[in-house]
């Protein structure tokens, strides 16, 4: 029932009525969800269901793109991620991303950490920060004698974690993570999986993965979205993970979770 | 026919050692007993196994051996004739050593090999040479960077398309055009604005203009490398907060950095080697100075006086002109060794 109170309390980020284009073609559908705050939130589905399009929704990733055009709000505080007033960088300020291959700067570990607070002007202990973040990504104690080691010198594991603590360090209310272990081994992937455990209570984490013991594993919340007639994604269904994988409401997400389909 | 280039295929494919030439060929049982006696017998070595490959078909070694010998061909004409250059410079320069002391050559501070007394120090030389080329880098660096950023970073991927190639018309005008550009628009235009009472003939101009012909240089290859730089990167960036001016300045141009120093080491080569526009617009006046506005000569444009005049064969002005061009060889050859050390030293593996 605690989870139920925390579905109806205000919401971290709530997207309404979002259609995203690529050019003429239409890559989501009419998406309405509200993501609960400091709770993992899963989505899943079928490749190519616009499941990462919408994570690059929520940060304003998509601006990149130049074909793309979004239609609908993104509410984060109230304030939409997308009026015209909003400054995009200020949005990536507090809404962090941890992309599908680690991708460290070529800078030192500490530089790689120090990049995000030095551009929102720091002004506070530098080293200190770092090692909090380092500490919270689980790293510090394999990196702490080697800090101004370049970041490739890592596992990727390390890189990814590294990664993290990137992000970490612009103490983003909500961190959006693309499938982050879709490149790492099975142990690097347990390691990502209890880091986003313990940053759960504190963060609100958006995962995008195709691995759905993983969503089953670590999520609280689950997405279910797949693609139309005309290849758009829509969502399918949202509830508690555990409702989802054990008691779907839709056929559909049935099937996929089933693997009848995907 | 067809058969005859099939074969020539199946052999090619099982020199390179791909197990897959499977095809309607005697071959194929063959090469199956071939591998396996390479793992179990002593290994056969390249040379015999290429002459039991291919000892059936001496027409297709024959067309190997010349495709072979005309394809090195190609590559010795462009070595033996930088290897020619090379040695007619030392054998000449020997000559003139023989009459000026190195120690004379490099360190003194007058050239005036065709009056009297006649003095061989190339100093003046070389300081023209390298302050038309330091005025030529101030104004291609800044500028080859600027627009590789604005190209790589900015420009929508149409107007880049269109830009580049026009960008590299820049770089095709041939180089007397813009000697005579220095000489009858900028010089006269430096004379009515800034600096009434310099002379026609001045580095100034010839810097400038040359500066503006090596952009080209600058800029694509220093888009090149920015262009390198991969997209994740960029994006960890913007994740980050950071607006495009940042993601250029604090990710793309610090990754990119190694080949941008190779582009302006490159664009200082060209500009160290270039003849024509100084030889036109700065003037024929070996002086060791500072001050661009003064007439001065570079090592090229002497070269281009001494050999036009008439300058009998054999004399030791004759021999100058070697030596003056083996150090400048020397010159560009150590700023490639530089260029190419720092590409080496400060590549970042991403």
């Amino acid at each position: 029932m605690a989870t139920a109170t925390a579905i109806s309390a205000s919401p971290a980020l709530s997207v309404r009525g979002l259609n995203l284009f690529y050019g003429d073609f239409q890559a989501l559908k009419d998406v309405n969800l509200d993501i609960p705050p400091r709770k993992i939130t899963a989505f899943i589905g079928p490749s190519g269901c616009g499941k990462s399009s919408l994570l690059r929704c929520m940060n304003r990733m998509n601006d990149l793109i130049r074909t793309a055009r979004v239609e609908g709000e993104v509410l984060f505080h109230g304030e939409n991620v997308y009026a015209e007033e909003t400054d995009p960088t200020e949005i990536r300020f507090r809404i962090g991303m941890v992309f599908q291959k680690p991708n460290p700067f070529p800078k030192s570990i500490y530089g790689n950490v120090a990049f995000g607070p030095k551009l929102a002007g720091y002004r506070g202990d530098m080293g200190a920060l770092v090692e909090r973040c380092l500490r919270q990504a689980a790293l510090w104690d394999e990196v702490k004698d080697r800090l101004k080691d370049s970041a490739y010198k890592l596992s990727g594991g390390q890189q990814q974690r590294l990664c993290i603590a990137r992000t970490l360090a612009l103490d983003p209310e909500v961190i959006l993570m693309d499938e982050p272990c879709s490149s790492l081994d099975p142990i690097a992937t347990l390691a990502i999986e209890e880091l986003m455990r313990e940053l759960a209570p504190n963060y609100t984490i958006a995962l995008v993965t195709h691995n759905m013991q993983q969503a089953a594993r670590v999520s609280d919340y689950t997405t279910f979205l797949t693609v139309d007639d005309q290849r758009s994604g829509y969502v399918v269904e949202f509830g508690e993970t555990g409702g989802i994988f054990s008691r779907p409401k839709e056929k559909a997400t049935e099937d996929y979770i089933t693997g009848r389909f995907g | 026919m067809g058969g005859y280039e099939r074969g020539n295929f199946n052999s090619r494919l099982i020199l390179m050692g791909h197990s897959y030439a499977r095809g309607p060929s005697a071959n194929w049982e063959g090469l199956h007993s071939l591998t396996e006696a390479s793992f179990t017998a002593p290994r056969v070595s390249r040379e015999d196994l290429e002459k039991r490959l291919l000892s059936g078909s001496r027409a297709e070694r024959g067309t190997e051996t010349a495709i072979h010998l005309l394809l090195l061909g190609a590559t010795v004409i462009s070595i033996a004739t930088t290897l020619g250059i090379v040695f007619v410079l030392v054998n000449e320069s020997f000559r003139f050593f023989q009459d000026v002391s190195i120690i004379e050559f490099l360190t003194g501070t007058v050239w005036t090999p065709r009056f009297q007394p006649s003095l061989f120090g190339v100093l003046p030389l070389v300081a023209g040479t390298v302050l038309v080329a330091t005025i030529a880098i101030l104004v291609a660096a800044p500028v080859g960077l600027f627009t590789a950023i604005f190209l790589s970073e900015y420009a929508p991927d149409r107007f880049r398309r269109i830009v580049k190639p026009m960008l590299e018309i820049l770089a095709g005008i041939p180089t007397v055009v813009y000697g005579y550009f220095a000489l009858t628009f900028v010089t006269p235009l430096l004379q009515q604005y800034i600096f009434p009472d310099m002379i026609i003939f001045n580095a100034l101009s010839a810097g400038l203009v040359m500066g503006v012909m090596i952009i080209p240089i600058v800029s694509s290859l220093t888009e090149d490398a920015m262009l390198a730089v991969p997209r994740s990167l960029r994006e960890a960036a913007y994740a980050l907060g950071a607006t495009r001016f940042e993601v250029a300045t604090r990710v793309v141009t610090p990754a990119a950095l190694s080949g941008i120093v190779a582009a302006i080491i490159l664009g200082l080569s060209r500009a160290i080697g270039e003849t024509m526009l100084v030889t036109i617009a700065a003037g024929a006046t070996p002086r060791l100075t500072i001050d661009p506005r003064e007439s001065i000569q570079t090592m090229t444009a002497y070269i281009v006086q001494v050999g036009f005049g008439e300058t009998p064969q054999g004399t030791t002005i004759y021999y100058t002109i070697f030596a003056v061009a083996l150090l400048l060889f020397v010159m560009t050859l150590a700023m490639n060794i530089l260029g190419q050390w720092v590409v080496r030293r400060w590549r970042q593996a991403y």
